[in-house]
């Protein structure tokens, strides 16, 4: 960071905290406290930066613009009288907003749980199951040779990520894309699918299946019955080849994404992968990283399980964390009406969660921590706006490798952090 | 002929317009736009005497959502929508006990607006 004048600040290495990427090499160029140019960021970071100070919070009780304190004292007085609230967001936030949010839910003997859940929470089932054989990006970008990517289409959701981290990018050892091959699994023939050297489309629902069939080729367990045909849209043949080529890897790389997690098999699909990527280690180095959406949700996975003991879906209803995803996972216990008030930080339940769970959600009384405006913040009955975590509020965010970094703010807004807003809550829901 | 009512398997996803759209705002006229459209092949429009632009039903069960249809690079018999608040009205709360709901996958009814059939 350099200040050229008062004014005038150039801010270097940013890190963007839109997605699970934490693109670090961001320059933002700030004038008077406006946000005046943007290099190296990707398109939807562009807009990020540009709309930072755009549609912002204000105080609301029911609508109706209040003093931040009022909010406040609504807020605490709402999850006072509540018998089983909800804790449910956290990925847009800081680890130590994270932190303050499961400090509250212990107080409150409340469900906390986190935007993992409808993300690669299966996949972090089947880490419980099988564990997972993981790297960093830097590895990947100086090293890896083979590159897979099983239902997930970076090019449209971590635009940046092929040029920093995998297959555009120039690494140590792997100076130009001749030197990786990249294979795309996927339903659809997606931008990532179009930039692969080759691009297997998966029926809808099959991708156990196919994963099985990887596994049992690579240990030469096909019989003759077996090697004709198709599976899952794939032909068998072409699924030995595979298996053949990703034992030959030097330095091999599974990312997964929303195609596994969310699909028929759900966290069996990441346990089959994870099983894949374990039987290939017998012959090479492979490791995969699942492709995390929000900036800081692996965050909040690795804040939950060291002062919980479990990555979401906790329940503190009997003063010590109890785990059951299904049961005390956000859309479960609102689809299922189990929770009487919710406090929401850093995610969009109302746009982001089946109708039926986001208009009950609308029913309850609930408060939203948000810098921005969006569909749950116009249902809930109090609005605390908050600092942008990595434009004008502090903080620690974890990349989808479990790299964390630190954020600096840039710009002045005057609303506290997530993280000095929960402490509040917590300090006064206590007394 | 055409069969005014096909079945498909719904995939919802995230998109770069999408994306950007998040960061516009959410309750922008933009991210609407950009979450408001399903994505079909040729050949299902055709079943359906649909093109492009035109305006589909997808229903689910007693849910139902209408909006416009677009050409895509996507497999008969598989449709996509951006994600957002209109797909997440077909999509129910169950989650086999994963906290995941069934967000890509479901079988969904599709049927050109006007001309619904039973």
């Amino acid at each position: 960071m350099s200040a050229q004048t008062e004014e005038k600040q150039v801010f270097r290495d940013v890190v963007c905290t839109f997605c699970g990427s934490l693109c670090d090499n961001i320059e933002v160029t700030v004038e008077n406290n406006r946000i005046k140019s943007v290099k190296n960021a990707c398109a939807i970071a562009l807009a990020r930066y540009q709309n930072a100070m755009e549609h912002r919070n204000i105080p609301r009780i029911n609508g109706e613009e209040v003093e931040l304190s009022r909010a406040m004292d609504r807020a605490v007085e709402i999850l006072k009288n509540s018998r089983n609230p909800l804790i449910y967001g956290m990925s847009s936030s800081s680890t130590e907003a994270q932190r303050a949010a499961v400090k509250l839910a212990e107080t409150l003997g409340a469900n906390i749980d986190s935007t993992s859940s409808v993300c690669h929470g299966p996949g972090t089932i089947s880490k419980q199951i099988t564990g997972i054989i993981s790297g960093t990006l830097g590895e990947v970008k100086n090293r890896s040779d083979v590159l897979v990517f099983w239902g997930s289409n970076p090019m449209e959701a971590h635009p940046n990520h092929s040029k920093r981290y995998s297959f555009l990018s120039k690494g140590l050892f792997m100076e130009d894309r001749k030197k990786r091959e990249v294979i795309v699994f996927d339903v659809r023939r997606t931008i990532t699918a179009k930039m692969a050297d080759r691009f297997f489309q998966v029926e809808p629902g099959s991708d156990f299946e196919i994963l099985m069939y990887l596994r049992r080729a690579l240990k030469g367990d096909t019989r003759e019955l077996d090697k004709k045909g198709m599976i899952g849209g794939i032909e068998k043949e072409d699924l030995r080849q595979v298996a053949a080529r990703l034992k030959e890897a030097r330095y091999g790389t599974l990312f997964y994404g929303m195609g596994l997690t969310m699909t028929r098999g759900k966290y069996m699909n990441t346990w089959v992968a994870m099983n894949l990527i374990r039987e290939l280690n017998l012959y090479t180095r492979f490791i995969m990283i699942p492709m995390r959406g929000h900036g800081n949700v692996a965050g909040s996975d690795s804040v939950m399980a060291w002062q919980t003991g479990y990555p979401y879906a906790v329940n503190f209803s009997r003063s010590y964390p109890r785990y059951n995803p299904g049961e005390y996972t956000a859309v479960d216990l609102l689809g299922r009406r189990e929770v009487d008030a919710a406090l929401i930080f850093a995610a969009d339940p109302a746009a982001n969660f089946p109708f039926a769970a986001a208009d009950y959600l609308a029913n309850i009384p609930s408060i939203v921590i948000d810098p921005h405006r969006n569909m749950t913040s116009e249902i809930a009955e109090v609005v605390i706006p908050s600092g942008i975590t990595g434009i004008s509020a502090p903080g620690t965010v974890y990349r989808m490798d479990n790299v964390p970094l630190r954020v600096r703010p840039m710009l002045k807004d005057g609303w506290p952090t997530d993280e000095e807003i929960l402490r509040e809550i917590e300090e006064r829901v206590g007394q | 002929m055409h069969v005014q009512k096909i079945e498909a398997t719904l995939i919802t996803g995230r998109t770069l317009k999408q994306g950007i759209g998040l960061e516009k705002g959410k309750l922008s006229e933009y991210y609407i736009e950009q979450t408001s459209y399903v994505e079909m092949s040729e050949e299902d429009l055709g079943k359906i005497g649909k093109e492009a632009g035109g305006r589909v039903r997808l229903s689910l069960d007693a849910l139902s959502i209408e909006l416009e249809c677009r050409k895509g690079d996507i497999p008969p018999g598989v449709v996509f929508i951006p994600y957002g608040p209109l797909c997440n009205r077909l999509i129910g709360v169950n989650t086999d006990g994963t906290g995941m709901p069934d967000y890509k996958g479901l079988t969904v009814l599709i049927s050109g607006d006007e001309e619904e059939t039973t």
